[in-house]
């Protein structure tokens, strides 16, 4: 397959970063109340990932080994803000909505891990489809979780009235429901693989934050004996 | 009376992680053993914490008066990580015992969102320092609550026979679904 093609398959089916990874949990959860929303930060985050994975990607021979932790923070600190700012002023509406969880997209194991396993040792093209492909698999997994949510919590997507108003059960578009519907969909996803994929997701999850964090303290030390 | 309100909103009526969806990495991760949860319950704690602190103190003497409300997000999330290896340096030379339960840990916590969410939820809602620091604590002492809860029931759920398709993630996110919904009654509370 293409290079380039084989990049946004593998981010939308193979490694899917909310279904198959469990990276990314907060935003997942937290913002889908509706489709409109999930699909939003689903943008914004992809937005972040392609200019970060870019940026990373060109300044790859430039960052020394020993503080890139920090300066990938840097960099997508400093993106974010320009999202930040970016929605705050045209799409105010979406601003308000996703709240906190936009400048949260700094700490998206996504954005790190991606910086980390790819667009440090990759040229900047090919690291661009990478963070599209990552990114749309997000912003798809973002906008099933927001629709059904919305269809169950509130009988709409995106907006338009699908179901008679009192056939809607509210507790899905509150927190419970985001854990249930994820439940649902995660498990529906394992039994069209038919292969147990599960255990292993609760470890990639866990395997990224202990990868960044104690990455990030190796370097750290490092730096304090040099 | 105010700054018991604030413990008691921020542990257990807007609980960090099962209604505010903050370190649900961590959540989901670290909750295979009781143990284990309480340690990094304890960590979270501590970081927080102090944490909270400093970035208030930053963001009233620093951020505020030089009008770089902006850059608040950069300067919190280095701050955080900066924070996590003094704490963790200090506490290898002060007391090794605390170290030698939480080192583990310290490192896992730059990356949990919570911390950095606390921070920035504190400047939103215009606390001053010790609100800011009670806010910190209660907000970890929720999601220690939260974790070692799960971390219980996942211990009794290991001999269960369940489903293929629901092994792992999705039956730790039905075990949270359940917490979530009895977390929901402290939103009953009249205070």
């Amino acid at each position: 397959m293409n290079p380039y093609l084989e990049r946004i398959y593998n981010g939308l089916i193979k490694e899917n970063p909310s279904l198959v990874l469990m990276l990314g949990m907060c935003p997942t959860l937290a913002v889908t109340t509706s489709a409109t929303n999930g699909f939003g930060m689903g943008a914004s985050t992809m937005a972040v990932l392609i200019v970060s994975n870019v940026i990373i990607s060109l300044l790859r021979k430039l960052i020394p080994d020993e503080v890139r932790l920090p300066a990938e923070i840097v960099i997508v600190a400093s993106l974010v803000t320009i999202v930040e700012l970016v929605t705050q002023a045209y799409i105010p509406g979406l601003y308000s909505a996703l709240g906190i969880f936009i400048p949260l997209i700094v700490v998206n194991c996504i954005i790190l891990g991606r910086a980390e396993a790819y667009a440090l040792k990759n040229p900047p093209v090919l690291s661009a489809f990478d963070g599209l492909g990552m990114g749309l698999g997000f912003t798809i997994a973002l906008t099933v979780l927001g629709s059904v949510r919305e269809l169950l919590g509130a009988g709409s997507i995106f907006g338009i009235q699908l179901l008679p108003e009192n056939a809607a059960v509210g507790i899905f578009i509150k927190a419970p429901g985001a854990f249930l519907v994820l439940a649902f969909i995660v498990a529906i996803m394992n039994a069209l693989k038919m292969k147990t994929r599960a255990n292993k997701m609760v470890e990639g999850c866990d395997g990224c934050c202990a990868t960044c964090g104690s990455a990030g303290g190796c370097d750290s030390k490092k730096e304090g004996q040099a | 009376m105010n700054l018991i309100l604030i413990i008691v909103t921020t542990a257990l009526i807007n609980n960090v992680v099962l209604s505010q969806f903050l370190g649900i990495c961590s959540f989901l991760g670290v909750s295979r053993q009781v143990k284990t949860s309480a340690s990094l319950g304890g960590a979270v704690i501590f970081v927080m914490t102090i944490a909270s602190a400093v970035a208030s103190l930053l963001y009233t003497f620093v951020l505020k008066p030089l009008d770089l409300d902006y850059l608040k997000t950069i300067v919190f999330i280095l701050v955080i990580a900066a924070l996590v290896q003094i704490v963790e340096m200090f506490l290898k030379k002060t007391s090794p015992a605390i170290y030698k339960a939480l080192g583990i840990f310290l490192p896992l916590i730059t990356t949990n969102c919570a911390v950095l969410g606390v921070a920035l939820t504190n400047v939103q809602n215009e606390y001053g320092l010790v609100e800011s620091v009670i806010a910190g604590f209660g907000t970890a002492l929720g999601y220690t609550i939260a974790i070692v809860l799960l971390a219980s029931i996942r211990e009794s759920l290991d001999e269960e026979a369940v489903p293929v398709p629901f092994q792992g993630a999705p039956l730790v996110l039905l075990a949270a679904t359940l917490m979530a919904i009895a977390f929901m009654g402290f939103s009953g509370l009249s205070l």
